[in-house]
């Protein structure tokens, strides 16, 4: 039984990354968007694993450590934006915020 | 891992990334999120990565997500944009997220099998992976890092404290 | 397995503004009432020492933990900057944060942390560094620009700069981990010397990195056509942390932009040099031709910055050491004529009224004469005219690039020049000819301000006569990255 190659994997993390990228622009609710961006992340939580597996360093999955980090980080401020943002207009659409429309 | 094994998951795994951009309801979002990061941990172990799988799992799926699930139920997000649909915008979303992703997709077809390193044919060193092995890594050479996102968590903690209390001083 | 070797002279002004941002939080629980200018001056004192403890190290060459953390002269020179950029920015904010009702201890703290991940990432010689940099910078300015939480407008640039941030730094991360998969390292030293000489199987990667790493580094400069977030949240955020925005996250993305493009991936400089020709023209285009329209003073200039920002990324495309070094000048006037165009901005607005639009400036100029020098002085500079630091700094990139031989590049900015000079003069045709002139509260009641006035006045004057002291620096700093 062969291997699947690093360049599989790979290939599964950059349509993942696009995946991502399309709900950012497509989605206009605020949670979803942020939910998207996640799955960007983790697009290249999982190239950074398999490049560590395909040269055999352990630095790819220290990083995702500290990516995770970012994450939670990012997670606690930008929920608390949104909330905030809820508090004034008790909606986190897109479109129903004035200088949120891109 | 082989083949046979891979091409579920991997349908699977983007299935359900999909699912978190097409459900119109945010729970529904989250709990295929919920799903995608499972995946994705089922893939760590396959690539000798336990530690992170199990850190994927009880920080991202249980710490992270349970933020997420609770804001939505705390907003009491139900209907979800109702809005104008925007068919040309998403139009060239797509497409440009197409080209984007084929552009990506044929770099890695040419890097191919000729990436440095050894590759995924030979055996990983003894105890790749383990928690031994990303500590020891973690605490001497990614110290300055380590202690970085020590100063990054207090920043997102007054910043959340500050957003999110009732009072403002 | 060794411990790292960890360099207490590279950590030193960084540490520094890590211990004021602490004390600042702690002594917020002391102060009682709301007079809390003494969090201010302790801020202060924290970011002059980092300065000066940067500016004794100019000859140190430190760095250390494995070569991923420098403090090289390049490093020491946007400390300066970054520095500058804090400390006039918490000045302005002494007398700000009275006229609206703002969390003053944590708007500080937070002011603080955004210049550590500011340092960090001038400091950063290793990619991880530099997005956990970048992320402590960012982190802390979305949370700045919606502290403002009475204010609707506020929350709304918060969550617009959180959501594109996020996403911008999506693109960082995945150009990252490409750059990991061709060269098995993130430190960018040994990736320059691989790239010295490349072979076949790690080009596509390390291309595919250097583009997903424009991407993201567009998206922090706010250059075209990665801007559109830049307007909104320039105009909702407090105006003091709008200004920290406009200079010091553009100064730390560029610092870090330019040591990794013109030194780790300078070997890819024909492939990538093209590209940033293009986000410089349209940023140059779009900024200046988008300012002609806007009739709200902090609209226009988050433009204007945009415009910068191409005539920055000029100096990236010449791709050579008076490139960079022009850069990093131009960088540094930007920083004082910015700053002080927004303290103007500040001076003008009064408690319950922004008075934001230009027309709002009518008549200000001879009711107000200290105000309207300032503002003629900072004016007269963005637009370029000689004698004030606009125009040598202009003069510096645009003959940087003209000796690399991108003669239309240089033409397309000059004549953006030009038309640049058309909404920064109509802003003092309004104070100038402009008549009922509004009332502003004195100057003489907001000493901080008129400080921060004076000095970024001072300066933009003192560098645009005398710039050969201040280039030379420069210089020295981009040789330092060995180009």
């Amino acid at each position: 039984m062969t291997a699947v190659p690093t360049s599989s994997f790979i290939a599964l993390s950059v349509l993942l990354f696009s995946i991502g990228a399309i709900g950012v622009l497509v989605r206009r609710n605020a949670i979803v968007i942020f939910m998207c961006i996640e799955l960007m992340l983790n697009a290249a939580n999982l190239a950074f694993v398999t490049f560590a597996r395909q040269q055999g360093s352990i630095d790819g999955q220290v990083i995702v450590f500290f990516v995770m980090t970012v994450a939670a980080a990012e997670a606690a401020v930008g929920l608390a934006i949104i909330i905030a943002v809820f508090r004034h207009r008790q909606t986190v659409n897109a479109d129903d915020l004035r200088l949120l429309r891109w | 891992m082989s083949l046979p094994l891979f091409l579920p998951l991997a349908a699977l795994l983007l299935l359900s990334a999909l699912g978190v951009v097409l459900n119109t309801h945010p729970v529904r979002s989250a709990m295929c999120l919920v799903a995608t990061l499972f995946l994705l941990a089922v893939f760590f172990i396959f690539l000798d990565a336990e530690f992170v799988a199990a850190l994927q799992i009880i920080v991202y799926a249980g710490a992270i997500m349970v933020v997420f699930l609770f804001v939505i139920m705390l907003l009491n997000l139900e209907k979800d944009e109702v809005g104008r649909t925007r068919t040309g915008w998403h139009m060239t979303t797509m497409v440009s997220a197409g080209l984007f992703a084929i552009g990506l997709l044929y770099i890695v077809y040419r890097a191919g099998t000729l990436l440095p390193g050894a590759g995924m044919g030979v055996a990983a060193p003894a105890a790749f992976g383990s928690l031994e092995m990303v500590a020891l890594r973690l605490f001497t050479v990614y110290l300055l890092p380590f202690e970085i996102t020590g100063l990054l968590m207090l920043a997102a903690v007054v910043g959340a404290v500050v957003l999110a209390k009732k009072k403002v001083a | 397995m060794h411990l790292t070797d960890i360099s207490w002279p590279a950590l030193l002004p960084g540490l520094i503004v890590t211990v004021t941002a602490l004390v600042v939080l702690v002594a917020d629980l002391f102060i009682e009432g709301p007079d809390r200018e003494g969090l201010g001056w302790i801020g202060l004192v924290g970011l002059v020492a980092a300065g000066i403890a940067s500016a004794v190290l100019w000859n140190a060459n430190a760095g250390g933990f494995g070569d991923t953390f420098l403090l090289d002269r390049y490093a020491i020179f946007f400390n300066l900057v970054l520095c500058l950029t804090g400390a006039l920015t918490l000045l302005m904010s002494m007398d700000y944060l009275s006229s609206i009702t703002l969390p003053s201890g944590e708007y500080y703290v937070l002011l603080l942390l955004a210049v550590l991940g500011m340092m960090v990432m001038a400091q950063a010689n290793d990619l991880i560094i530099l997005f956990l940099g970048l992320e402590l910078m960012s982190i802390s300015i979305y949370v700045l620009a919606g502290i403002w939480r009475p204010d609707l407008r506020s929350s709304e640039a918060a969550l617009k700069y959180f959501l594109l941030g996020a996403f911008a730094s999506g693109f960082l991360l995945f150009g990252i981990a490409m750059a990991y998969g061709a060269f098995g390292t993130t430190t960018l030293t040994p990736i320059a010397s691989q790239l010295a000489h490349l072979s076949v199987e790690q080009r596509p990667l390390a291309l595919a990195a250097a583009g997903l790493l424009l991407v993201g580094f567009g998206f922090k400069v706010a250059a075209a056509p990665f801007h559109a977030w830049a307007p909104d949240v320039y105009e909702g955020a407090p105006t003091s942390v709008t200004a920290l925005m406009a200079v010091g996250v553009k100064a730390a993305a560029f610092a870090a932009f330019v040591r990794v493009f013109l030194y780790a991936l300078h070997a890819l400089a024909l492939d990538w040099s093209w590209l940033v020709w293009v986000l410089a023209v349209l940023s140059m285009t779009i900024g200046n031709t988008a300012a002609l329209m806007q009739r709200n003073i902090k609209r226009m200039l988050a433009y204007s910055s945009i415009a910068h920002a191409g005539y920055l990324l000029v100096g990236l495309v010449a791709a050579d050491t008076d490139g960079g070094a022009s850069m990093l000048y131009y960088l540094l006037g930007y920083a004082v004529m910015t700053l002080g165009a927004f303290s103007v901005v500040i001076a003008v607005g009064r408690r319950g009224e922004p008075n934001e639009e230009v027309s709002d400036y009518a008549g200000l100029g001879f009711r107000y004469p200290f105000l309207g020098i300032c503002m003629t002085i900072f004016m007269l500079s963005m637009a370029g005219i000689p004698l004030f630091v606009g125009f040598t700094g202009k003069f510096f990139l645009f003959s940087a690039a003209i000796e690399q031989g991108w003669v239309w590049l240089v033409i397309i900015a000059a004549l953006n020049s030009v038309v640049s000079a058309y909404f920064y003069l109509g802003v003092l045709m309004q104070m100038y000819m402009g008549e009922n002139p509004r009332e502003v509260q004195g100057l003489t009641q907001r000493p901080y301000l008129t400080a921060t006035l004076l000095f970024t006045a001072f300066a933009t004057i003192v560098l645009g006569i005398f710039p050969s002291w201040a280039f030379d620096l420069a210089r020295s700093a981009v040789q330092s990255l060995s180009v």
